[in-house]
C-alpha cells in the first residue's frame, strides 16, 4: 500500500457533483468553515454549460502559506457523481483518499489499490431520515459536509455559526441544517477512520483579508468609480458582474429622500445595443460601461472603432473565457488580448488593464472610468472566468475619500462664454487629448457634429487626406499619453542573482508566485514582472533587455501578450520563451514549474570541465 | 447640392420666437443631398417646427445612423450637438444619451435601410422601452448612398429604376411601432409640409416614444413610374386620417368647427393637440383601431397619413426605471461614491 497522504493545512479536496443538485452552497459552506478557522482556501467552480444534470466540480485548495493558484492533483475526492466516477478516481494522488456514497455496492475494479476508499451510505441515511425527495437530495450535501468535518477535523461550531448567519430569522431552516450536519458528523465519528492523514488545524493566516469574487468586486469598483449607466447582455461568465452592479446600486445608489435611482441599468437586446447605449451615455457625459465576454466583444467591434475615432469615453469589462459557441465558454482563458487591443476596423489601438485578483478588479474597474474620461477613449478591464466567478481570498478594498473623479478635458458654459477657442479635435496641450463639450452646454457655442474619421480639427466635415493624417497622428500622441496613465508593471525581484526573467499578467498571478518560490528552491532563480496595462511602458523593454531569456506565461494558445509586446513595445522576440496553458482549467504552479524547468535545463550552460 | 455658403448675417427684420431666435438660427450646414431630395424638405420642416415651438436650439441632441437621411442632422440645428453614429444603431446611442441626461430633447433621424433593414432590431427595442424621443424615418424605399438597391420598406411589386420588381413583402414601420408600444405614431409625406410641421411639434412635446414615418421620395433612384415611393404616386394615394394643429397652452382655440369634426387631445404639459378629422369616426387614441384602419386602407392601396395614434398618458423609460430627476451626467462624486466608511462595512461582510 502506498503511503497515505499526510498533510496539515496543505491539501486539495475536489467535489464531483451533478449540476443542479444543490451541492454548490454546501461546498461553499465547507470552504468558508475552513477559512473561519484562519486557514486560507481557494475554491474553484468547474461547471458545465447546463442547468441540471451534467457534471460539475468544486475544487478547494487549502493552503496555510496562502498560495491561491490551482495546485493540480487531488488529495481527497468527494465522488458524488457516478457519471464521472472513473475519471474522478483516476485524478487522486497516490496515497490519497476517496470519499463516496456506498449505498449501492461497487465492484472492486472500480477502485484503486493506492487510494484509500471511505464509503458512507449517504443515500440510505437520507432515505431513512427524510420522506421528501428534494430534502433527501439537499440534505445529502449537508450530511457529507458533516462527515467531512469529522474526517478533516473542521470545527463544527464554525459551520453552525455560518448556518446561523445564513438563516438568520429562519429558525426552521437553521435547525434542519444543523440536524443534517450532526447526522453526518456523528456517523463519521462512529464508523469512519477519523481523522484522515490530511486535516485542518486552526491557524492565523487569514488576517483581515476578504473573500469575494472578481465580478462582484469589479461591479463595486464601477459603483465607486461613478458609473451611472450600465448596459449589458447576458453572457457567461460576465452576467454575474452586471447582476452584482444591480445589487450594489440598490444598496448604495438610491436617493434617500426620493427613493429614486442615481443609476440606470438596461439589459440590451444584444451586445451591439449594449455598447451603443454605453457609448451614447459616454458621449453625453455620463460614466458608462458594459460587461461582456469574448463573443460580445466580437459583436461590439464596429462600435468600439467608432468610440475610438469619435473619442468617446466608455468602459468595457471583458470577463474572458474559452472559444466560441457553448461548452468551453464555461472554462477560463486569457484569449481576448489581441481582439481587444486592436478591436475594430481601421487603425485602432485600445487601452487594456489586467487585474490579478478581485482586489485589483475593484481598483482597476474604478480607475477605468477616470482613464476613459481622461483619454476620451474605450478602456478595457481584462478579467477572466477564474477571477470573475470564483471567490478568492484577497486584500480588503480600499477607497481614499479625498479622491475625486477625473472628468477629463470638458469645456464648460463659462469656458465657452469667456470666448475660449473650441476645436473638438484640436490638440491644445500637446498630449493628443482635445477638449470636448457635453450636449446642451451653451446656446450658441461649443456644439459640434460627432463623426468617425472624416473631420478636421474643428469637427468640420473633411475627406481631405492631410486632415485625416493629422487626426491619426494626434490619436497616436494620445496613446503615448496613455502609457503614463495605465498602471505600471510590478517587479518581483529574485532574492538571488537571476539569469531568467518571467512576464505574467492577470489570473496567472497566484500560480506564478507559487511557481517562483518552488523554482527558487530548485536553484532556478527568476526575476518576474507582472504587466498590468497596455500600452506598455519602457520599463518592460528594459526588463527584457536585462535578461538573456524571458519566459512569458499566458493562458492562451497563440502567445497573445508576446505578440503584443513584440509588435508594440518592440521587444526582442529571440529572448522570449512562451509558457502557454489553454485547456480551459486555470493554470497551475506545477505546470509553470515543469515548463520553466524544462526550458531552463535546456539552456543551462554546463562548464566543459564538469561536462565530461 | 449647392456649393454656395449660406450668409451668416441675418436680416434685422427677421421674426424672432419667444426665446429670441430667428428661424435662421435653427438652420444647419448647406445640404449635400441631391436637388429636390425629400429629405431636405424634412430638414426644413424640423427647422420650422423647432422655431415655432420656441425650443432653444442647444436643448436638442440630434442622432443618426448611416445613409443619406443620417447625414441630414448636419443640415439643421447647427447649434445642437449631433452624432452620426453606426449604420442601424442610432437607437441604442440615442437610448444611452437619453439615460445620461433626461432634460434634453432627443431627435433620432434614420432611413428605411438604417431602421428597417440593418437596424430593425434596435428600432424594435427602442420602441418597446418607451424612450422619450422623436424618431423620424425618412422613408424612400431605396438605398441612396450605395445607388439604388431596394430597402425593406419597398412595396411588393414596386419597380427599381432598372425595371426590376421587388418580390419581398414590405416592412411597415408604422404598423410595427403601433404593435411595439410607441405612444405617438404618425405618417406623413415630405411634400406636405403643412401636415408634417405640426406632427413634428407634437412629437417633440410628447413624453415617450414618438415615431414619424415620412415618405420622402428619392429623386435619383426611386422617383420613376412603377415606384410606390415617388412624388406622383404618394400624392395620388395619400389618405390623411386627420389634420393636426398643434396648440400650445397659451393659445386660444378660435376657429369654429362643426361638432364631431375636431378632437382635442390634452397633453401632460398642459398643451393641447387639436386634430381635424378627415376619416369619419377615426379615434387617434385607440391603438387597436389604428392598427385596423392602417391594415384595411393599406390593403386598398392607400398611403394612410396623419397622427395615427397618441397615448396622452404616456410615460417614458426613466419612469419605468425610476431614475432620479437630476440628469445622471450632472451627478458628482458626492452623489455617486459611497465612500470609505461604507467600503469598510462591505469588507467586514466579506470575511
Amino acid at each position: 500500500m502506498v503511503k497515505r497522504v499526510e498533510a496539515v493545512n496543505d491539501f486539495v479536496v475536489k467535489f464531483a457533483n451533478v449540476n443542479g443538485s444543490g451541492s454548490a452552497s454546501a461546498n461553499e459552506l465547507f470552504a468558508r468553515a475552513i477559512l473561519r478557522m484562519g486557514v486560507p482556501v481557494s475554491p474553484r467552480n468547474i461547471f458545465p454549460s447546463n442547468i441540471q444534470g451534467l457534471p460539475t466540480w468544486y475544487e478547494v485548495r487549502v493552503n496555510e502559506t496562502g498560495y491561491q493558484g490551482r495546485r493540480g492533483g487531488v488529495d481527497l475526492m468527494v465522488a458524488m457523481n457516478p457519471q464521472t466516477w472513473d475519471a474522478d478516481v483516476k485524478e487522486i494522488e497516490p496515497g490519497g483518499d476517496l470519499f463516496y456514497d456506498s449505498s449501492k455496492p461497487q465492484p472492486k475494479a472500480k477502485f484503486r489499490d493506492d487510494v484509500h476508499a471511505i464509503g458512507m451510505p449517504l443515500t440510505e441515511i437520507c432515505n431513512a431520515t427524510y420522506n421528501d425527495p428534494r430534502q433527501r437530495q439537499l440534505f445529502k450535501n449537508i450530511i457529507y459536509v458533516g462527515a467531512l468535518s469529522a474526517l478533516l477535523e473542521i470545527e463544527p461550531s464554525e459551520i453552525e455559526k455560518l448556518f446561523s448567519e445564513q438563516y438568520k430569522g429562519k429558525e426552521a431552516l437553521l435547525q434542519s441544517n444543523v440536524k443534517a450536519l450532526r447526522l453526518g458528523r456523528d456517523y463519521a465519528t462512529q464508523n469512519l477512520p477519523c481523522p484522515l492523514g490530511i486535516r485542518v488545524r486552526r491557524a492565523n493566516s487569514v488576517g483581515n483579508k476578504i473573500f469575494v469574487d472578481g465580478n462582484s468586486a469589479a461591479a463595486l469598483g464601477a459603483v465607486y468609480g461613478g458609473a451611472t449607466v450600465c448596459a449589458w447582455y447576458p453572457i457567461t461568465p460576465s452576467s454575474s458582474l452586471a447582476e452584482a452592479f444591480i445589487k450594489h446600486c440598490e444598496k448604495l445608489r438610491v436617493d434617500p429622500a426620493t427613493g429614486k435611482h442615481r443609476y440606470a441599468i438596461v439589459q440590451g437586446e444584444d451586445e451591439l445595443a449594449s455598447i451603443g447605449i454605453a457609448i451614447g451615455a459616454g458621449w453625453n457625459g455620463a460614466r458608462s460601461f458594459t460587461a461582456t465576454s469574448g463573443p460580445g466583444i466580437s459583436l461590439m467591434t464596429e462600435f468600439i472603432g467608432l468610440a475610438h475615432f469619435a473619442e468617446i469615453p466608455v468602459v468595457l469589462i471583458d470577463v474572458q473565457r474559452g472559444g466560441p459557441s457553448t461548452g468551453m465558454p464555461t472554462r477560463t482563458q486569457q484569449s481576448d488580448l489581441l481582439c481587444c487591443a486592436y478591436a475594430s476596423h481601421g487603425d485602432t489601438k485600445h487601452v487594456l488593464l489586467f487585474p490579478e485578483d478581485p482586489t485589483e478588479c475593484f481598483e482597476f474597474s474604478a480607475l477605468a472610468f477616470d482613464l476613459a474620461e481622461r483619454l476620451q477613449a474605450p478602456v478595457f478591464v481584462m478579467t477572466d472566468l477564474d477571477i470573475g466567478m470564483n471567490t478568492r481570498l484577497c486584500e480588503p478594498f480600499h477607497w481614499d475619500d479625498a479622491r475625486g473623479y477625473d472628468r477629463g478635458k470638458v469645456m464648460t458654459h463659462a469656458d465657452l462664454e469667456s470666448g475660449k477657442d473650441f476645436g473638438r479635435y484640436l490638440d491644445v496641450d500637446g498630449d493628443g487629448i482635445p477638449y470636448r463639450t457635453y450636449p446642451g452646454t451653451h446656446p450658441t457655442r461649443g456644439a459640434y457634429f460627432t463623426r468617425g474619421t472624416t473631420k478636421d480639427r474643428y469637427a468640420g466635415y473633411s475627406e481631405a487626406g492631410p486632415d485625416y493624417v493629422d487626426n491619426m497622428q494626434r490619436l497616436l500622441r494620445k496613446f503615448e499619453t496613455a502609457k503614463q496613465l495605465v498602471p505600471r508593471p510590478l517587479l518581483h525581484p529574485s532574492e538571488k542573482p537571476a539569469r531568467f526573467g518571467a512576464i505574467f499578467y492577470g489570473s496567472t498571478s497566484p500560480a506564478m508566485q507559487e511557481a517562483l518560490d518552488v523554482l527558487a528552491t530548485r536553484g532556478i532563480h527568476i526575476n518576474a514582472l507582472r504587466v498590468r496595462g497596455f500600452p506598455f511602458q519602457e520599463e518592460i523593454n528594459d526588463f527584457v533587455n536585462s535578461h538573456p531569456w524571458v519566459f512569458i506565461v499566458e493562458q492562451n494558445r497563440d502567445a497573445q501578450l508576446k505578440t503584443l509586446l513584440v509588435n508594440e513595445a518592440k521587444v526582442n522576440p529571440t529572448r522570449l520563451l512562451s509558457v502557454l496553458h489553454y485547456d480551459g482549467t486555470p493554470i497551475t504552479a506545477r505546470f509553470i514549474v515543469d515548463q520553466i524547468s524544462q526550458h531552463a535545463s535546456a539552456r543551462t550552460v554546463v562548464p566543459l570541465k564538469r561536462a565530461g | 447640392m449647392t456649393y454656395l455658403a449660406k450668409p451668416k448675417l441675418h436680416h434685422p427684420t427677421l421674426a424672432k420666437n419667444s426665446v429670441g431666435y430667428t428661424r435662421r438660427d435653427y438652420e444647419g450646414k448647406v445640404s449635400t443631398l441631391c436637388a429636390g431630395c425629400g429629405h431636405d424638405s424634412i430638414s426644413a420642416a424640423i427647422v420650422q417646427a423647432c422655431w415655432e415651438i420656441d425650443l432653444e436650439p442647444h436643448r436638442m441632441a440630434k442622432l443618426s445612423g448611416i445613409g443619406c437621411s443620417s447625414k441630414t442632422p448636419d443640415y439643421f440645428l447647427g447649434n445642437s450637438h449631433g452624432f452620426n453614429s453606426v449604420h442601424g444603431r442610432m437607437p441604442s446611442v440615442l437610448t444611452g444619451a437619453n439615460l445620461a441626461n433626461r432634460d434634453l430633447i432627443y431627435m433620432g433621424v434614420s432611413g428605411d435601410g438604417d431602421s428597417a433593414s440593418i437596424g430593425i432590431g434596435q428600432f424594435v427595442h427602442i420602441m418597446r422601452r418607451g424612450v422619450n424621443m422623436v424618431y423620424i424615418v425618412e422613408n424612400n424605399g431605396v438605398y441612396g448612398l450605395t445607388k439604388g438597391q431596394f430597402s425593406a420598406t419597398a412595396d411588393k411589386g414596386s419597380k427599381s429604376k432598372r425595371g426590376v420588381a421587388n418580390m419581398d413583402e414590405p416592412l411597415d414601420l408604422v404598423g410595427m411601432a403601433l404593435l411595439l408600444g410607441a405612444t405617438y405614431v404618425a405618417r406623413s409625406f415630405s411634400g406636405d409640409k403643412k401636415q408634417l410641421v405640426p406632427l413634428i411639434k407634437g412629437a417633440i412635446q410628447h413624453k415617450g416614444a414618438a415615431f414619424i414615418d415620412v415618405i420622402s421620395p428619392c429623386v435619383a433612384f426611386n422617383n420613376h413610374a412603377g415606384s410606390t415611393k415617388s412624388y406622383e404616386y404618394v400624392r395620388q394615394h395619400n389618405e390623411a386620417v386627420n389634420r393636426m394643429d398643434f396648440i400650445e397652452e397659451r393659445d386660444e382655440i378660435t376657429a369654429d368647427y362643426a361638432p364631431g369634426e375636431v378632437v382635442n387631445v390634452p397633453q401632460h404639459d398642459g398643451s393641447v393637440i387639436r386634430l381635424r378629422k378627415l376619416a369619419a369616426g377615426y379615434d387617434p387614441t385607440d391603438r387597436i383601431a389604428a392598427m385596423h384602419h392602417l391594415q384595411e386602407r393599406g390593403a386598398a392601396g392607400e398611403v394612410v397619413t396623419g397622427l395615427l395614434y397618441i397615448d396622452p398618458d404616456a410615460v417614458d423609460m426613466h419612469e419605468h426605471i425610476n431614475t432620479i430627476e437630476t440628469p445622471l451626467n450632472q451627478l458628482g462624486v458626492a452623489e455617486l461614491c459611497p465612500g470609505g466608511v461604507a467600503l469598510e462595512r462591505i469588507n467586514a461582510s466579506l470575511r
